[in-house]
């Protein structure tokens, strides 16, 4: 194949590579525990096949019981409850652009490029301000 | 309905939703509110809940492609953050202060506008002779990029930087108001404004709205609008929908991709019009 990729600074290169390895990671990883944990509560649930009514007692909010604690989620995980596996794989999807945000950050300092670095720790800066700001919130 | 088939049509839908957000840069969660809540019957909380994992799940299910692919422009994007997930938090704290019926209704009319100029703007080609842009220039944005549909090396030239970081200050506030992706916005705002080649503005815009969306998604866990039973589907079907969708982007024309981008943005607007004018 004849060389594809525009002129790319080499070192900028590394970076896209290792923010797309990162960007790959998180995206399997959480596919498979929500995958994982969609079939276990089929498994579970003999009824989800058949009742209509077990759809509306788990989609109305007043009846869905929910595993919202970290306590709920570990608990749950211990009893390899399908909800709790695919909580902790969406929470690993969350966590997702905020590692890649952290980890492109360590790109930049190891290509010593000060402003990119600097940029990119405000960025990771606000994120965590948004999440403490978001708890106290919550 | 049973689990089984709910199971099925979410995520049919949201293997749609995560294709088409990822080939015009945002989140789905325009396909996947109204599907879940006015054809499957889900409560609104919970619909919001599966668009913000929806989010997430495209940008990081379609970004992991053009980043390689260098279709994404990196230093764009990390620039751009910083006036996004600041307008995001400002956002947050005027939501009590400001009309979300308004909000919607201005949100509606701004979408309408960008969707026309983008339309307008359909002739004319990225930007060579863009106006020489001082930070631009000194933050080392200009870029090209490989362009499969019509077989050759894109370069170009990045302008305007303060008016992009303005306005994606806005998409932030937005988002953090209306708890939205803002995808919508950040594609114009980086093609009309900044003169990036429209398939780079939606994969930039792409790879910053799971940025916007991770910060949010933490209010929404603890206010329990995340109901693991209608998001997994959802999870499922938009990641495997992006990452087909971000195979294909390259291959199709940037008109077709301009295309689509105003036609969904007319139907985006019309939806927010729609919730601001029927809001109680």
């Amino acid at each position: 194949m004849e060389v594809k990729k525009p002129n790319v600074h080499p070192q900028m290169r590394k970076v896209e590579l290792l923010i797309s390895t990162v960007l790959r990671g998180g995206v399997v990883i959480s596919l498979l525990f929500v995958v994982g944990g969609t079939i276990l509560s089929f498994t579970h649930h003999p009824g989800y096949l058949r009742s209509p009514e077990v759809l509306s007692h788990l989609t109305h909010p007043d009846s869905a019981v929910l595993p919202r604690t970290p306590r709920d989620i570990i608990a749950g995980l211990r009893q390899w409850q399908g909800q709790s596996v695919i909580v902790l794989g969406l929470l690993i999807l969350v966590a997702t652009p905020v590692a890649r945000v952290a980890i492109s950050i360590l790109a930049f300092v190891i290509q010593r490029d000060r402003m990119f670095t600097i940029i990119t720790s405000i960025v990771l800066g606000l994120l965590i301000l948004s999440f403490v700001l978001g708890k106290i919130e919550g | 309905m049973t689990p089984l088939w709910f199971t099925l049509a979410s995520f049919g839908i949201s293997l749609v939703a995560g294709l088409l957000g990822s080939l015009l840069g945002f989140g789905g969660g325009i396909i996947v509110v109204p599907a879940l809540t006015l054809l499957l019957h889900i409560d609104f909380r919970y619909a919001a809940g599966a668009a913000i994992i929806s989010v997430i799940a495209t940008s990081s299910g379609a970004a992991a492609a053009y980043v390689r692919e260098h279709m994404t422009n990196l230093r764009v994007a990390m620039v751009l953050e910083i006036a996004t997930t600041t307008g995001a938090i400002s956002g947050a704290y005027v939501a009590g202060v400001v009309s979300q019926r308004w909000l919607y209704i201005i949100f509606g009319i701004v979408l309408g506008y960008s969707a026309v100029m983008m339309f307008r703007k359909r002739e004319s080609h990225a930007s060579e002779d863009a106006p020489r842009d001082r930070i631009a220039d000194r933050l080392g944005l200009h870029d090209s990029y490989y362009d499969e549909a019509e077989g050759r090396t894109i370069t170009y030239r990045v302008t305007h930087t303060p008016i992009g970081f303005g306005l994606m200050y806005v998409a932030g506030v937005v988002s953090g108001l209306l708890g939205i992706g803002s995808g919508s916005l950040k594609v114009p705002a980086m093609d009309l404004a900044m003169r990036l080649p429209i398939k780079v503005s939606t994969a930039t815009s792409n790879f910053m709205i799971g940025v916007t969306a991770a910060a949010s998604a933490g209010v929404y866990f603890a206010r329990g609008d995340i109901d693991p039973f209608i998001v997994a589907p959802v999870a499922t079907g938009v990641l495997l929908g992006a990452t087909v969708g971000s195979r294909l982007l390259s291959k199709i024309h940037s008109s077709t991709i301009r295309a689509m981008f105003v036609v969904v943005l007319l139907f985006i607007s019309v939806q927010m019009i729609y919730r601001g004018v029927r809001w109680k």
